[in-house]
């Protein structure tokens, strides 16, 4: 390298140095010696390939804020099979929080990280409902299809006490907040309050005129509890006064309620709408959510900040801001029935149609560094400080040696003037899939520097397939249509004469050719729909002299013809 | 400009240019302008460096002189007259005291009389050729001077001075590729028989053998895609340099086939390659006006950048941070030039994308660039696709970053519109900066840095604000109030005023007709005025305040006049500012403020009014003149001539024929009239004219005018610029001097010339 680039007279001198330096030190440092004191001067704005600019458009969808980073946190389901639908989990207040299943004929309790149940209760004779823990974590109610209520004591298997009187099957029973009472609501449209020491029926109300399923016993007041029926009405009832308080309108069948800690605000599910309701208010209506598409089956409040999640049969779970926005969705595989969230929100737990219970564990930064440390580790100290720490002699002159550019191979490519070679490198299967923009911008530059129809042109059935199918796939994103238009009309211009040859590219145009149809369509309603908004508007507004239009969207999307 | 041929003296210390009428030289290690080699009269076309003494150089003009100078210290030596225009000049060191110029189609070898006198006339000529090539470029004297070569067209001609004999070689117009063979360039080996001539679909032939008419040879090698526009061989003859269009300077290896170096992105398209006489240095230059300097290790070390003026598409405009000129430069760059210290600063690299060296080639170019008040954003729009349907252009806004001194791009708006944007301006108030952009799609969009609404999250991107539109109509121009409170936007032929705040519509203000062009709010103690120009030769004036509507209608070609805003009168008239059209116009600050009292000259006391022309950059300053037109070669000094032929011309615009004043009356809405006092006195003022029968050429083109710039708070000043459709009657408009008017007015201006020279002299 030294040699090329130092004139003549200097070469037998350029030698000797190169000599001593090789045997100095072997490194990429260049040093030379010249007879005159010339600073060299790198130009290097003009001197270097300026690469292919790949235009980043911003995708459009939700933006990302600090709880969907939050909610996406969480590390892939686990998922333990039951016996049968999964109607109701429920976490134990205490340390370990441990989590009762109710599903089918029994409940298992299943430890945090566990994903055998540490304790199973199985004397069930038929379907079991609603178990849920005292406050102390200590017992466990739960009714059943028969009308049969059993309260277990967490280390024991065989029931404490049976409360009988329902005459048809409980969905829910609950402790109220003494610990002392456990309230049931059944499908004989009655609910009982039962004394647990002695095990007889405190009182029974008989005030919906439905099925009873969902009910929430307030933490702050042991005589007050809130039930919802399948007629469309929430109530809350007062021990003290025997009757409702307060009963409000759903509008559907009500499948959960659910308070707040400071049980001010009151969720209602049921149909597809979620309603809070202000207590303090005197029960009105805050807020109706219709986020879901199928009945909304249970919901709950995360431990952090009290965020609303609801799960519903259309199979999703849905995370809400504190101004009920929908900030993040999981997606479960069957419609899901029942649904809770561990303390610290360490677990959230999804009950489904199908049996299946899908656990999701959240993701702590302790396990990335676990991960990441066991990863190779890099170079060691000697490579980077070789070569740095050379020092130059008195009279050495010191030659800076050039930053090397580092391009794509494309863009080496484009450099050399290969277009075809370069499109052939931007068509590449894992650019194409994952970084489909690059390979437009490579389309881009080429129909720039005018030699777009070069690269496309003598290119074989496989190659034209590649070319085929991308456009199949992009052709109607907003970010690329416009170059890929220009593809296509290039395409059909070169190969017209031969197309007839391969079965397989005249599927393909076909396909293309329908869909550009179906998107012209598309096209055309949606300026019907903007013109019938246009007139509305228009005749909303009142008469001004000024047109002003709100900021409209920048792209009006591709102007498309047809192939 | 840098154009023209250059030389690099020995030990490569020098560079020498032509530029204009005269001989730059530059240095090749500071790349600084030393001194000019001034004395020719007219374009001086051809240098060669004096074969009997180093330090000396010949220069040709086509004023009919050969000057001899030691260029080292600038000093005419001799002069030569030959009495015929010159186009090229070639020196050999076999034939001293013989110069071979180029005169008509001739090669003429001229003997220098020797004698001690400083001008002399030489007398001998003999004729070498009588057809040679007007391509100076396609001569070269061979090995030791034996013998010349000179190519025209297809036919390559070599002369034997010892056999007094030409033999002609041609070469085929195509062969059966279609190949274009005409010669284009040519180079002697200097140490071996061998001519190197370029053609113009790129080859390179190397004609060997050529000593016996019939037994010649030659040999071809191709790599330019393009025709060749120079060739030079490196003074040991090891290396063949060759550049053209593409901008890459290769290295042929001589003797030894295909073997060669390239160096890319030089800059402009190569014109010519010249060496150092100890071959350590080239020298390229470019059609961008601009010197390479490269070491023959193929190392680019030194650019000799002079203004870039190509393709002007942006305005004139001035840097507010660094007083700069702002306008387009290489391809896709905008160049910063300081005027005050006549210096190409940097060039911003707006497009980024890799410049193809094509002709024919349809890319990205800037075509619109704005400040804002405060010199920290800057606003580009790029536009490739402007020959066919398919446009595509992009907004770009740059901040100003402090620790890199340069602007950095902050944003790209893709489809800003869905058509070509007209025009753009930033607000003008400190605190929030906003963009409003019009577009050929009818609307208007403001644009604002500011805070994503749904993240909540400060980010200084630029987003759309607002969009305005108004019956659909195509806006025209946008300006912002000197305080930002309100914008102006012109559709065709109405006004309308926006609150910036709110984006209410204030009002409309209905123009007389014609097609507004130009739109500009006041400054300072005139800010309540709003100034338009239409197609119609009207400078139109609105007081906000009152919406009362003030008119002015007047005409001239290539005249400058002033007004100020409350005074339908222009205050200053000068005609005639130059020869030329005049495409763009642009004030700029002066350093500190003259103190003239002279109330015609008043305006221009805080800057100066710089005008771009085809050619040139024309500075019209009344009061001093800088080195700056030395730099910019030919400058036409302006005399200002307020005695009797202009006082003519500040009447006549209030003075049309009696008829065109009726029928303007007449025609126009009587609302947008202005004061029927001032229409009274024109009207009975054009009825007197007629009368007296004053011919006036009525039916003149005029120019639009903008108005601009404060003087002491107090002066309007407005340049006078663009578009003069110069129709049949411009032989009418020039007025036509006699003879002796002329040689009086030559006379005028040598002597004024001379005081100017001294002036610059006494001025450091």
């Amino acid at each position: 390298m030294c040699l090329f680039c130092v004139p003549m007279p200097y070469i037998r001198c350029v030698v000797w140095i190169m000599s001593v330096w090789m045997w100095k030190s072997p490194e990429v440092l260049l040093y030379c010696r010249c007879s005159e004191g010339r600073e060299p001067v790198f130009i290097s704005d003009m001197a270097s390939f300026k690469p292919t600019k790949v235009q980043f458009l911003p995708k459009l969808g939700e933006k990302v804020t600090e709880d969907t980073l939050y909610w996406k946190n969480y590390k892939s389901p686990v998922q333990i099979k039951e016996f049968g639908a999964v109607t109701k989990i429920d976490f134990s207040p205490l340390a370990p929080h441990n989590y009762a299943v109710t599903a089918s004929t029994r409940i298992h309790v299943y430890g945090l990280h566990s994903q055998e149940p540490i304790r199973s209760f199985t004397r069930f004779r038929d379907t079991a409902y609603g178990g849920s823990f005292r406050g102390d974590g200590k017992l466990l109610v739960a009714g059943s299809e028969e009308g049969l209520i059993r309260l277990f004591d967490i280390s024991g298997r065989v029931a404490l006490r049976q409360f009988t009187g329902h005459s048809k099957a409980v969905h829910v029973t609950s402790f109220l907040s003494d610990g002392f009472r456990v309230v049931s609501g059944s499908d004989d449209l009655t609910f009982r309050v039962w004394d647990v020491p002695s095990a007889v029926e405190l009182s029974s109300i008989t005030e919906h005129t439905d099925y009873i399923r969902a009910l929430a016993p307030s933490k702050l007041n042991p005589d007050l509890f809130v039930t919802g029926s399948y007629d469309h009405t929430v109530k809350v009832f007062d021990m003290r006064s025997g009757s409702s308080v307060m009963t409000m309108q759903h509008g559907h069948p009500v499948e959960c309620v659910l308070l707040y800690p400071s049980e001010a605000l009151l969720v209602s599910t049921g149909g597809r709408y979620v309603k809070i309701w202000d207590l303090l208010k005197g029960g009105q209506e805050l807020v109706s959510l219709k986020n879901h598409h199928k009945t909304v089956t249970c919901a709950c409040l995360s431990s952090v900040g009290n965020k609303l999640l609801t799960g519903s049969l259309d199979r999703h779970v849905k995370v809400y801001n504190s101004s009920y926005k929908v900030v993040h969705n999981f997606d479960c595989d069957a419609s899901i029935l029942s649904m809770a969230v561990a303390p610290d929100d360490e677990v959230v737990a999804v009950g489904m149609t199908n049996g299946v219970l899908s656990v999701r564990h959240r993701k702590h930064k302790k396990d990335k560094e676990t991960l990441t440390s066991r990863r190779r580790r890099g170079p060691s100290y000697r490579v980077f400080v070789k070569g740095k720490n050379f020092v130059p002699r008195q009279d050495d002159f010191l030659v800076s040696k050039p930053v090397k550019q580092y391009l794509r191979k494309y863009d080496k490519q484009l450099k050399s003037f290969e277009v075809s070679k370069a499109l052939d490198t931007a068509l590449q299967t894992w650019t194409r899939t994952s970084k489909p923009e690059v390979t437009v911008a490579v389309i881009i530059e080429l129909n720039r520097r005018g030699t777009l129809k070069n690269a496309l042109a003598g290119r074989n059935e496989e190659s034209l397939t590649k070319i085929l199918n991308f456009l199949l796939k992009h052709i109607f994103d907003p970010r690329f249509s416009r170059p890929l238009l220009t593809v296509g009309d290039i395409v059909l211009d070169l190969y017209r004469q031969v197309l007839h040859q391969s079965p397989v590219v005249e599927r393909q145009l076909q396909r293309l050719m329908e869909v550009l149809g179906r998107e012209a369509e598309l096209q055309q309603e949606l300026l019907q729909v903007l013109g019938i908004l246009d007139t509305l508007f228009a005749s909303l507004t009142p008469r001004k002299e000024v047109a002003a239009l709100a900021a409209l969207p920048v792209d009006q999307g591709p102007q498309l013809q047809a192939a | 400009s840098l154009d023209g041929k250059y030389k690099v003296q020995r030990h490569g210390l020098f560079v020498l240019c032509t530029s204009g009428d005269s001989v730059k030289v530059y240095s090749t290690r500071t790349e600084e302008w030393l001194h000019s080699l001034q004395g020719h009269t007219n374009q001086v076309t051809g240098i060669a460096l004096n074969p009997a003494n180093h330090l000396q150089v010949y220069s040709c003009s086509a004023d009919g002189t050969v000057k001899l100078w030691d260029f080292i210290d600038g000093i005419l030596i001799k002069t030569f007259i030959i009495g015929y225009p010159l186009f090229a000049i070639y020196v050999s060191e076999k034939h001293e005291g013989i110069v071979f110029l180029h005169i008509g189609f001739q090669l003429v070898a001229v003997h220098l009389p020797k004698s001690a006198e400083q001008e002399v006339e030489a007398k001998e000529l003999s004729a070498v050729s009588r057809h040679i090539s007007p391509n100076p470029s396609c001569t070269a004297f061979g090995r030791e001077g034996q013998y010349i070569a000179f190519a025209r067209n297809l036919q390559l001609n070599v002369y034997f001075f010892r056999k007094q004999k030409t033999y002609s070689f041609s070469l085929k117009a195509t062969d059966k590729k279609g190949a274009k063979n005409a010669f284009t360039c040519i180079a002697c080996h200097p140490t071996d028989d061998c001519i190197a001539t370029g053609h113009e679909d790129g080859k390179i032939r190397l004609w060997r053998n050529f000593i016996h008419k019939k037994e010649y040879t030659y040999s071809t090698q191709h790599w330019h895609h393009n025709a060749v526009n120079t060739l030079c061989f490196t003074p040991e003859g090891t290396n063949l340099l060759s550049g053209g269009i593409e901008s890459v300077l290769v290295q042929w290896q001589y003797g030894t086939g295909n073997r060669k170096e390239f160096l890319p992105r030089l800059g402009g398209s190569i014109l010519h390659v010249s060496t150092s006489s100890d071959g350590q240095l080239f020298c390229t230059s470019h059609s961008d006006n601009k010197i390479t300097v490269i070491e023959s290790s193929f190392k680019v070390c030194g650019v000799i950048q002079g203004l870039v003026k190509d393709a002007v598409l942006t305005d004139l405009m001035i840097d507010p941070r660094s007083k700069a000129l702002v306008l387009n430069g290489k391809p896709g760059h905008l160049q910063f030039y300081s005027l005050l210290r006549d210096k190409h600063l940097y060039n911003l690299d707006i497009v980024q994308q890799e410049y193809i060296y094509e002709a024919g080639l349809d890319q990205f170019e800037v075509v619109k660039a704005a400040f804002d008040i405060k010199g920290y954003w800057l606003a580009t729009v790029e536009e490739r696709g402007q020959k066919s349907s398919d446009l595509e252009f992009f907004l770009k806004l740059w901040s100003y970053d402090e620790r890199t001194q340069s602007f950095v791009l902050n944003t790209t708006i893709t489809a800003a519109h869905t058509d070509r944007i007209i025009s753009m301006c930033f607000s003008s108030s400190e605190e929030t900066t906003m963009l409003v952009t019009i577009a050929e799609d009818g609307q208007f969009k403001a644009w604002c840095q500011g805070v994503d609404a749904d993240t909540q999250q400060d980010q200084n991107f630029w987003s759309c604000d607002f969009v305005g539109s108004y019956h659909n109509l195509k806006p025209t121009n946008c300006s912002f109030s000197a305080d930002s409170s309100l914008l102006a936007v012109s559709f065709q032929e109405v006004i309308t005023i926006w609150s910036p705040d709110t984006w209410e519509l204030l009002t409309t203000l209905c123009q007389p007709p014609g097609v507004i062009r130009d739109l500009c709010f006041g400054r300072l103690s005139c800010s309540k005025y709003l100034i338009s120009t239409t197609t119609r030769n009207l400078l139109c004036c609105w007081n906000l305040l009152t919406c009362a509507f003030l008119m002015d209608s007047f005409s001239g070609l290539y005249t400058v006049f002033v007004f100020k805003p409350n005074e339908p009168r222009p205050l200053f008239t000068h005609k005639n500012v130059c020869s030329e059209k005049i495409h763009r116009a642009v004030f700029v600050p002066r350093e500190e403020p003259l103190n003239n009292c002279d109330e015609s000259s008043q305006w221009l006391n805080r800057s100066q009014l710089y005008f771009l022309t085809q050619n040139m950059l024309v500075i019209d300053d009344s009061v001093a003149v800088t080195p700056f037109y030395l730099l910019l070669g030919k400058h036409r000094q302006q005399q200002q001539k307020l005695n009797t032929p202009s006082h003519q011309a500040a009447d006549r615009p209030q003075q049309p024929q009696g008829s065109v004043t009726i029928t303007e009356l007449l025609h126009t809405p009587a609302h947008v009239l202005p004061p029927a006092s001032v229409l009274c006195s024109m009207f009975v003022s054009s009825l007197l004219i007629s009368n007296t029968g004053e011919m006036e050429s009525s039916e003149q083109e005029m120019n639009s005018e903008k108005e601009e710039e404060d003087s002491e708070g107090e002066m309007e000043a407005c340049d006078s610029q663009q578009e003069l459709r110069v129709q049949g009657s411009v032989d009418e408009v020039t007025p036509k001097l006699s003879k002796a008017q002329e040689r009086e007015l030559k006379r005028v201006r040598k002597t004024d010339f001379s005081w100017m020279a001294g002036l610059i002299a006494s001025k450091p």
